[in-house]
């Protein structure tokens, strides 16, 4: 962004309007009227020009920033701004997939689970009838089938766990696909953010050549109307921030010290 | 129980779901804001709603709100289970009458604690 350093007009336009201020005061003091309004017109003109300068660069930067925003042409890796959101989408659709995919997968190994066990807790009343000698020998026969059986079952069942939570290891890879995306978005936004900053950099030189000034937006707002206002922020990234409680052990003791 | 679960997220909805019926809850309905929930509310007979905060449309803390103000709902138990973890909103929405407040991430120990809480303090 080399076509945005600012301000290297600035000092020649000072040096310049410095320059035509003394000589309009030798001017005056000479007393020819002619001369001075020759002065003030050279005044006139080094202001306009330092102002077409100016907005012209302005205009250029802008218009680069908002190419550049939109096509993301020199935004390294980072592709453009309309891009942005179809990428953070992307992100949603991805922890939801993976999340919904363990879902399915614990919800699944579940049930062979507690077949696993209810067959164990079975087995072994019967078992412990059979230490204590209280088994007839029909019963016995029937406890060797079942045993065969259970046997055979969580063996098939261990090996759909197993594969169950290896498919639950599988889809986390989300974290890394979804992570390098936010990292690009971010960059972006980045990227965004010091072009904007470079912008309102050039249109204060416009202001301070021009002499305008700007009436604060937020200065009708009282801080109380803002403080007023509860809405939803989404997660708190910084819970060390003030006004933000640590956990659910903080909410807790907010919550008591209301009567809750 | 007939419990309504809220939020925008289908997955968060199938998580409260899941931990709710390991709790023994198994008749739950879901909804995905607020707009859509209240009217499930008020023809439908439930006895327990747990919502998330912020959805589009009409936000958790609305929908409380909206549930305190009518006449027919205005005794049902809330239990808002959000990200939302400013004491500014936590205060809020116990002024706005909430039963409970579970911030996200949370555990299945303390869903079922606040729950068991709120149960116990309406019988006793």
């Amino acid at each position: 962004m080399s076509e945005l350093h600012l301000g290297s007009q600035s000092p020649s336009f000072q040096q310049e309007i410095k320059q035509l201020a003394e000589d309009l005061l030798q001017k005056i003091e000479g007393g020819d009227l002619g001369q001075v309004v020759g002065v003030v017109n050279s005044i006139n003109e080094v202001r306009d020009r330092t102002l077409y300068d100016e907005i012209g660069k302005l205009t250029r930067a802008l218009h680069e920033a908002i190419k550049g925003i939109a096509t993301g042409d020199e935004l390294s890796e980072a592709t453009g701004m309309c891009q942005a959101s179809d990428k953070l989408s992307y992100v949603i659709e991805m922890t939801d997939k993976a999340a919904n995919k363990t879902m399915d997968l614990a919800e699944d190994a579940m049930p062979l689970n507690s077949e696993n066990l209810s067959g164990a807790e079975e087995l072994q009343k019967q078992w412990q009838k059979f230490l204590r000698k209280e088994l007839k020998p029909e019963e016995f026969r029937d406890l060797t089938r079942k045993v065969d059986l259970y046997f055979t079952q969580t063996q098939a069942n261990s090996k759909k766990i197993s594969a169950q939570l290896s498919d639950i290891l599988m889809a986390q890879d989300f974290q890394d696909l979804t992570g390098q995306v936010i990292q690009r978005v971010t960059k972006l936004v980045t990227e965004v953010e010091e072009r904007l900053v470079d912008l309102v950099a050039m249109a204060g030189e416009v202001d301070r050549i021009t002499g305008i000034t700007h009436a604060d937006p937020h200065l009708n707002e009282t801080p109380q109307d803002v403080n007023k206002k509860i809405i939803a922020e989404g997660p708190q990234v910084d819970t060390s921030l003030d006004g933000v409680v640590g956990g659910q052990d903080g909410v807790d003791d907010l919550l008591s010290s209301l009567g809750f | 129980m007939k419990i309504l679960v809220v939020d925008d997220f289908s997955t968060m909805r199938r998580i409260v779901k899941n931990l709710l019926r390991d709790l023994g809850f198994t008749n739950t309905q879901e909804a995905d804001d607020g707009l859509t929930a209240l009217p499930m509310l008020q023809n439908g007979d439930f006895d327990f709603l747990v919502t998330d905060w912020n959805m589009p449309g009409m936000t958790g803390l609305d929908l409380l709100k909206h549930v305190r103000a009518d006449d027919k709902l205005k005794t049902l138990p809330v239990l808002m289970v959000t990200a939302e973890a400013k004491r500014d909103q936590i205060v809020a929405a116990a002024q706005a009458g909430v039963n409970g407040y579970v911030i996200k991430p949370f555990t299945a120990a303390v869903l079922k604690e606040k729950i068991d809480k709120i149960f116990e303090r309406l019988e006793g």
